[in-house]
């Protein structure tokens, strides 16, 4: 393994950058040494954030000094060797195109495709969730079909539905609640990445699995009102 | 429950404490008092734990009828304070009883200010803290603050005692010079970018709110094309998009974002950033980490001794 770059951040953080690309041999190692990190509980480390390629970890200086802090993190790292993750894989059930997939068929026509492909094709792709970030429970996935690489929206939509399931650039994404956003929506998962009061609160984690399967309307709603109650839908697989 | 009944409020009035800590895996924002400083000030004065959740105003103000039969509150901020319609000072403690109108004006200077009230308000914890979120829906108040909302408090009454008061000489002072750490990302910048950003003042605009304030003034220079691979950021992060104008987020900011970051903002700056409203002007001053963990283990060191240094009356 390529060691990271580690960078002080003001007075409380320390950026880990590994290789600057986005895969999945780069965000493994990511999220290792987060595990590693999180499994050494180090004094004055406040919180460890991963993201595709880099690892914020938040700490308090009135507890730990900088130069402890890199020291043990460069400890860690020599002594590091890539475990295996165990890895967990999610199938998420779509409804494709109607209000909430209204782009489907842009993006269809964009790429001079029929429909039906580009749901095979979404549903047909390997995922993993390499970062969640932006709004509770926002899966970011890699593993788009370069057919379907897709530029955003030129002006992000204000609202986009709960549960939507778009596609931007060459990113998958697992919608939460509604926010603002310019990606392309393909459809809708009745599944809660985040739902309030739940538990667990939050299903997913970086480094799931995820592979999608089409479902029709009618199975949309009355799976959509077991969600509402609080049921999961779905249980994850060991790999 | 008894505590404090809204008569009127301004929609930007939120409770907030020091913040949710341990979701950001998860994308959840840290939230929690803009101006930490006031905050913890605003609790020294009616005695609680400094990071009790406190009503978080920003502008404007509201009023309060006590439902209480009695309640002791202090108010951190620059504001227009009165009860039962008699100007008070802030940064004092005032014990109230039943049927007291509080009420919160405007800022005589800055734009925050913080509502603390002995034992603090009762409120459920959501993932670790009662600060809210409004765009995710987490923890606060929620729709009790509108008119004839009911704030219950944990105490329904409290003891006459010796007031407390935080001297002008003790208090944040405001300040438009703001002490940055240049990095992490301030190679994808050219030195005439970096220059621009180190030399220039900027004015903060209008859409500025807790997610981030939005700086207007001369365009920084990127070396790049203004894109990185979205990583985490943090409250004082400053991101430059590809036009050339900072934003540096703030308590509501996202958790992860796709700009460059050209440097990161002391922490006990955010507490000034917190008091500039649309239109004031600022400058960035470049520090080294050491200073800038001087500050705040200078700054945490004054609120582990805050109790010895509050006068009584």
């Amino acid at each position: 393994m390529q060691p990271p770059t580690i960078k002080p951040v003001s007075d409380s953080a320390l950026l880990l950058e590994f290789e600057n690309k986005i895969d999945r041999s780069t965000n493994q190692q990511v999220l290792a040494v987060q595990r590693r990190l999180a499994g050494d509980a180090l004094d004055g480390v406040v919180e460890i954030v991963p993201s595709y390629r880099s690892l914020l970890i938040h700490y308090d200086c009135t507890q730990i000094g900088l130069e402890r802090l890199q020291n043990s993190l460069l400890e860690l790292l020599a002594s590091y060797s890539a475990e295996q993750e165990t890895q967990r894989l999610w199938r998420v059930p779509v409804c494709y195109g109607g209000d909430a997939g209204c782009d489907l068929d842009e993006v269809a026509g964009l790429h001079e495709l029929d429909t039906n492909e580009v749901i095979r094709l979404h549903s047909t792709a390997e995922f993993r969730i390499y970062m969640i970030g932006f709004a509770p429970g926002w899966c970011y996935l890699g593993g788009l079909p370069e057919a379907l690489h897709t530029p955003r929206l030129e002006s992000p939509r204000l609202r986009v539905p709960r549960g939507c399931i778009p596609i931007g650039g060459q990113q998958g994404l697992i919608g939460a609640l509604p926010m603002p956003s310019g990606w392309r929506l393909l459809g809708q998962t009745p599944v809660r990445s985040y739902m309030p009061g739940r538990e667990p609160a939050f299903l997913f984690a970086p480094g799931d699995e995820i592979r999608f399967y089409a479902i029709d309307a009618k199975e949309y709603a009355s799976l959509d009102k077991a969600a509402e109650r609080g049921e999961l839908l779905i249980e994850a697989e060991t790999l | 429950m008894n505590g404090l009944q809204v008569i009127h409020l301004t929609p930007l009035c939120q409770l907030q404490d020091l913040g949710r800590r341990g979701w950001q895996v998860q994308g959840v924002t840290r939230s929690g008092a803009m101006d930490r400083f006031n905050l913890r000030v605003a609790n020294a004065l009616v005695g609680n734990h400094l990071g009790t959740a406190c009503l978080e105003f920003a502008l404007t103000g509201g009023e309060f009828k006590v439902s209480a039969h009695s309640l002791r509150i202090a108010f951190a901020g620059e504001f227009e304070l009165t009860i039962n319609g008699a100007a008070q000072p802030c940064f004092v403690s005032h014990r109230l009883c039943r049927g007291d109108v509080l009420t919160v004006g405007t800022p005589r200077r800055g734009v925050r200010g913080y509502l603390a009230v002995a034992g603090g308000f009762a409120c459920k914890p959501e993932l670790g803290s009662c600060s809210t979120h409004s765009r995710s829906g987490i923890g606060g108040f929620g729709d009790r603050l509108r008119a004839g909302g009911e704030l219950p408090t944990q105490l329904n009454a409290v003891a006459h005692g010796l007031e407390r008061s935080l001297r002008p000489a003790l208090r944040r002072p405001l300040s438009r010079e703001i002490r940055v750490v240049r990095g992490p990302q301030d190679e994808h910048f050219t030195a005439m970018g970096l220059q621009t950003f180190f030399k220039s003042q900027y004015t903060v605009a209008q859409d500025s709110d807790r997610m981030g304030l939005r700086l207007e003034g001369p365009s920084i220079e990127h070396a790049g094309d203004g894109n990185i691979i979205s990583d985490p950021v943090l409250p004082g992060s400053i991101q430059v998009p590809a036009a050339g104008q900072p934003i540096v987020l703030m308590a509501d900011g996202p958790t992860t974002g796709g700009y460059p970051k050209i440097a990161t903002v002391a922490s006990v700056d955010l507490a000034a950033l917190a008091q500039l409203a649309p239109g004031d002007p600022l400058q960035f001053i470049e520090i080294s980490v050491a200073d800038a963990q001087s500050l705040l283990i200078a700054e945490e060191s004054f609120f582990s001794s805050i109790e010895m240094r509050l006068d009584r009356f």
